[in-house]
């Protein structure tokens, strides 16, 4: 256990300690206390950086369970200290933010905190963990943690619809990457991703490839809610806002997209993977930003937006796996697209964060996040207005803010995918520049709209349910910092190029770099009148028309089928699933003994009979069978009748008697077949048995004793006569098989002079083999006490019976 | 009208113990004979039941002053006290051991361990009949 491993477990530890907080210091808010361990991460983890920047790496290795391979081993490159500088720092300002919008009196701010630290904890070790198995267990904790955030509040019914589906849909992804995990762990031998990653080529001609391949993009398309798993997303917003911003926008769901970005260098020599990445983080995009457009609740219009904004990052991802096809070509393009999506995720953190804290401090304000009833909180609101304006603009891509430059970079290489003919670009090639675009300008319709409709027109007091005004400082300060970084990012953008984005992509595609070198990384403000800007000004343009004229169009929304929606889809595939299995269950647990025995009795024909005719086992021999004698004869004939008589028998006194006809013709079969204490046994049993049963006849119920034939069915005798035949079968050919001599020489010969006896049964019954007659007396003894137990103890009637009356 | 069955119960009165000494014999035959704890059991309760059906239950209760139940945990007892007493010898569980003795009654008589577990099933077979016949007769 190193220090980078403590690292990993503080917040676990830091959980388990919140609540004697809470307890102990009532007086200050527990957030304070928190938000010291996110901080001294950061700045911990800050100390990496010159490492990472070298493209170097750190790894430490603690035994878990060492005999399995599965190892706790943290791995610090340029990729997860990115992931981890914005869990940390993100985690810090969420922090900071929730002291001021959760009440210190009204809400159990100990289970805030404590899901919170394991969410901060399980996603640290997600993404600094080198060991596919360790990974995935960091990747359920960050399930359940946000399972048991988005229903914080638990007595709302869609908080816990929503914590439902995003579990169901994230726990689904995670078990089919758990499978992809094992299958690619069975090909290379390992489960260190960093020493799979080293034998990609001989993986990659693996026959199990695509399977492992595509078992581990359901999970990161699941976590990162990608279409058509976007759905729990939007229902996820019914956490509390600092939860949306920090799971739901910064952290949880780009762990698909680190999921991604790890497994890039052992998947993405493949075209499979460029087509699936790529085309489903476009599609995603372009559905979701659409979709953003009708939204009317803020929360949802910032969940779509996440949503679109994470299929971008998805499709640079798939984008620039086309970068390790041209490793020969010196200023290669495609490394831009993995650059581009980096920048992308660090800039996406910074806005969409603010955003989602702005969006929580109008609801904190004002009573509600509906965009219909609200407007007009320019001059009310003057800051959260400038940090809303500062989040919507760069989240458009407009200048002089980051998003401008990481859209520039998007539509760059989504051009440039039109442009190359690789993996058969060429016909299909030209939709990618044409999706991006029509996304973007989307995008730039719902951002005006976050911006415009809350802060512009008429303000409409009647509407609201507080009187707004601006917010506490403590509460702005977390946006304030976020939006900062928007415009210093925006301003000066090369601060991180060779800090953050380098090392980071350098992890991507290592592949592309030369021994020692460095990606070159520039991203440059203003790069001249290319296609890109010429498509940013389509997308003002276009999109400044269109939100113009959103009224005239929203009603073209109406057009498309309510019906058939992917929620529609899950709720009707959750229902049928439930009522299916109900009548499936119900209809064959009738609850009838009867038909349980008729499936016991079907199974056991079946595979008895099948394995008889698979294997060919059945035999005729008879060679040593002994010669059938009169009384035989006649004793099987009146065998025969009585037990015919038992099934045909108008009365059940009929049947009783047969039935006692039956054991005694036993008996007298023990007497021919020599059986001298079989038969005495078996006449006194049948003689019990028999007045056992006039016992139960007489004390049949007066209403239901009607003496009337068994009715005949014919699935039952078919039954019968199959079981018959079955074990008559089994019967003939397993004394037709004689495989080994009989044990009985044994007997014989030893009774006498061993055990001191001459009867040979009774000195296998209790010298022998006493041990089963122990048993059998105690099974006795168990029958007698549970008769006497069942007699005399009737609690029902009458409570506690005394059993000694 | 009262019934009277003195025939019965007189005949039933001899031939309990002719019952009850076949048994008997039953029991003490076993290793040599058809025969045995289990029938010896059995009929020995055969004999009790007799007598019940020839006089009442209640009556009956009385002549026997033991709880039958008594009796199941003792021939169990004497069961597994008898297979576990082989390792006292540092012998394998249910090890039996025999010899032959001259008695000053029976003369030359082979005495056997398994006798000692025969005894246990016998008073668990006639411990378990009873309870059963005497449970179910006394229920309503």
């Amino acid at each position: 256990m190193s220090l980078l491993h403590w690292a990993i477990l503080a917040p676990f530890i830091m959980a388990a300690c919140v609540p004697f907080v809470r307890k102990k210091a009532t007086a200050i808010h527990t957030g304070w206390f928190v938000l010291i361990l996110p901080l001294v991460l950061f700045v911990s983890f800050l100390q990496y950086l010159p490492v990472t920047m070298k493209n170097d790496s750190i790894m430490q290795t603690a035994d878990w369970i060492p005999s399995l391979g599965i190892n706790f081993t943290a791995y610090v490159d340029g990729l997860s200290l990115l992931f981890v500088l914005l869990i940390t720092g993100i985690g810090a300002l969420v922090v900071l933010y929730s002291i001021y919008y959760l009440s210190k009196t009204k809400e159990s701010l100990q289970h805030f905190y404590v899901y919170l630290l394991m969410f901060m904890g399980a996603m640290l070790g997600v993404v600094l963990s080198d060991n596919v198995i360790t990974l995935y267990m960091f990747w359920e904790l960050t399930s359940i943690s946000s399972f048991l955030l988005i229903a914080y509040w638990f007595d709302r019914d869609r908080s816990r619809y929503g914590a439902l589906k995003s579990m169901l849909i994230t726990v689904f992804g995670g078990l089919m990457m758990l499978g992809g995990f094992l299958v690619l762990s069975i090909m290379g031998n390992t489960f260190s991703i960093r020493e799979l990653a080293a034998q990609a080529p001989e993986l990659n001609n693996h026959p199990l490839f695509l399977l492992a391949m595509i078992l581990i993009l359901f999970g990161a398309f699941t976590k990162s809610a990608q279409f058509p798993f976007y759905i729990w997303l939007p229902d996820a917003m019914e956490a509390p806002t600092p939860v949306s911003a920090y799971l739901h926008s910064a952290t949880m769901v780009k762990a698909g997209i680190y999921l991604v970005a790890r497994f890039s260098p052992i998947f993405a020599f493949s075209g499979y993977w460029f087509w699936i990445v790529g085309t489903v983080g476009l599609f995603t995009m372009v559905w979701a930003s659409f979709n953003a457009v009708k939204q009317t609740d803020l929360k949802g219009i910032l969940a779509f937006s996440t949503v679109s904004q994470l299929g971008l990052i998805m499709s640079l991802l798939g984008a620039g796996s086309a970068a390790l096809h041209f490793d020969s070509l010196d200023d290669n393009l495609y490394t831009a697209a993995v650059i581009a999506a980096v920048f992308h995720l660090i800039n996406h953190a910074t806005f969409k964060g603010s955003l989602f804290m702005v969006t929580g401090i109008i609801d904190h304000e004002t009573g509600t996040r509906d965009i219909r009833r609200l407007g007009g909180l320019m001059s009310l609101m003057p800051i959260t207005f400038t940090l809303s304006v500062i989040g919507a603009f760069s989240m458009a891509g407009l200048p002089p803010f980051n998003g401008f430059l990481s859209k520039e970079m998007f539509l760059l290489s989504m051009v440039q995918l039109a442009e190359l003919d690789l993996f058969n670009l060429e016909t299909w090639g030209l939709l990618f520049p044409v999706l991006a675009w029509i996304g973007s300008v989307f995008t730039f319709i719902y951002s005006m709209i976050i911006v415009f409709r809350v802060f512009g027109g008429k303000f409409q007091p009647e509407k609201l349910e507080k009187k707004p005004h601006e917010a506490p400082f403590g509460m702005l300060i977390s946006p304030i910092v976020l939006a900062s970084l928007v415009i210093l990012f925006g301003l000066f953008p090369n601060l991180l190029s060779y800090s953050l984005i380098q090392p980071a992509a350098a992890s991507i595609v290592p592949s592309i770099i030369p021994n020692g070198g460095q990606l070159d990384v520039h991203i440059s403000f203003w790069h001249g009148f290319t296609t890109e800007f010429m498509m940013t000004i389509g997308v003002v343009i276009i999109g400044i028309i269109l939100y113009k004229f959103l009224p005239k169009w929203i009603g073209m929304y109406d057009y498309f089928p309510g019906k058939v929606t992917l929620n529609n889809l899950y709720n009707a595939s959750l229902y049928t699933a439930e009522r299916g299995s109900h009548s499936l269950t119900k209809s064959y647990m009738t609850g009838f003994i009867r038909s349980y025995l008729v499936y016991i009795f079907a199974f056991f024909i079946t595979i008895l009979g099948f394995t008889i005719w698979v294997k060919g086992a059945f035999r005729f021999d008879s060679s040593n069978t002994a010669s059938i004698g009169f009384y035989e004869v006649g004793l099987v004939i009146v065998l025969l009748i009585a037990t015919a008589t038992i099934l045909i028998a108008k009365s059940r006194l009929t049947s009783i008697i047969s039935l006692g006809a039956v054991g005694y013709s036993v008996s007298l079969f023990f007497i021919i077949f020599r059986a001298p204490d079989l038969a005495l046994t078996q006449l006194v049993i049948e003689t019990v048995s028999t007045a056992l049963f006039l016992l139960c006849f007489y004390h049949l119920p007066k209403l239901s004793r009607h003496e009337e034939k068994r009715r005949f069915q014919i699935g039952n005798a078919v039954i019968a006569a199959g079981v018959g035949l079955i074990v008559a079968l089994i019967g003939i050919s397993a004394h037709s098989t004689k495989l080994f001599p009989s044990i009985n020489e044994y007997y014989i010969k030893n009774t006498y002079t061993k055990a001191g006896g001459e009867n040979m049964v009774n000195v296998i019954l209790v010298d022998f083999r006493g041990f089963d007659t122990l048993f059998e007396i105690a099974v006795l003894s168990v029958a007698a006490l549970g008769i006497y137990g069942l007699i005399k103890l009737r609690l029902e009637k009458g409570g506690e019976q005394n059993e000694n009356e | 009208m009262k019934t009277n069955d003195v025939i019965f119960q007189t005949i039933a009165k001899v031939v309990f113990f002719m019952i009850i000494f076949f048994a008997v014999h039953l029991f003490f035959a076993g290793h040599y004979h058809p025969g045995g704890g289990f029938v010896g059991g059995l009929l020995t309760s055969g004999a009790i039941v007799l007598l019940m059906l020839a006089f009442d239950m209640k009556t009956i209760k009385k002549g026997f002053l033991i709880d039958f139940k008594w009796l199941i945990s003792l021939g169990l007892l004497f069961s597994a006290g008898t297979a576990a007493g082989s390792l006292i010898f540092n012998v394998p569980f249910f090890t039996h051991a025999y010899d032959y003795f001259q008695l000053p009654l029976f003369g030359k008589t082979s005495l056997h361990t398994a006798m000692l577990f025969d005894l246990g099933v016998y008073l668990v077979v006639i411990g378990v009949t009873m309870t059963i016949i005497q449970t179910i007769g006394e229920s309503e």
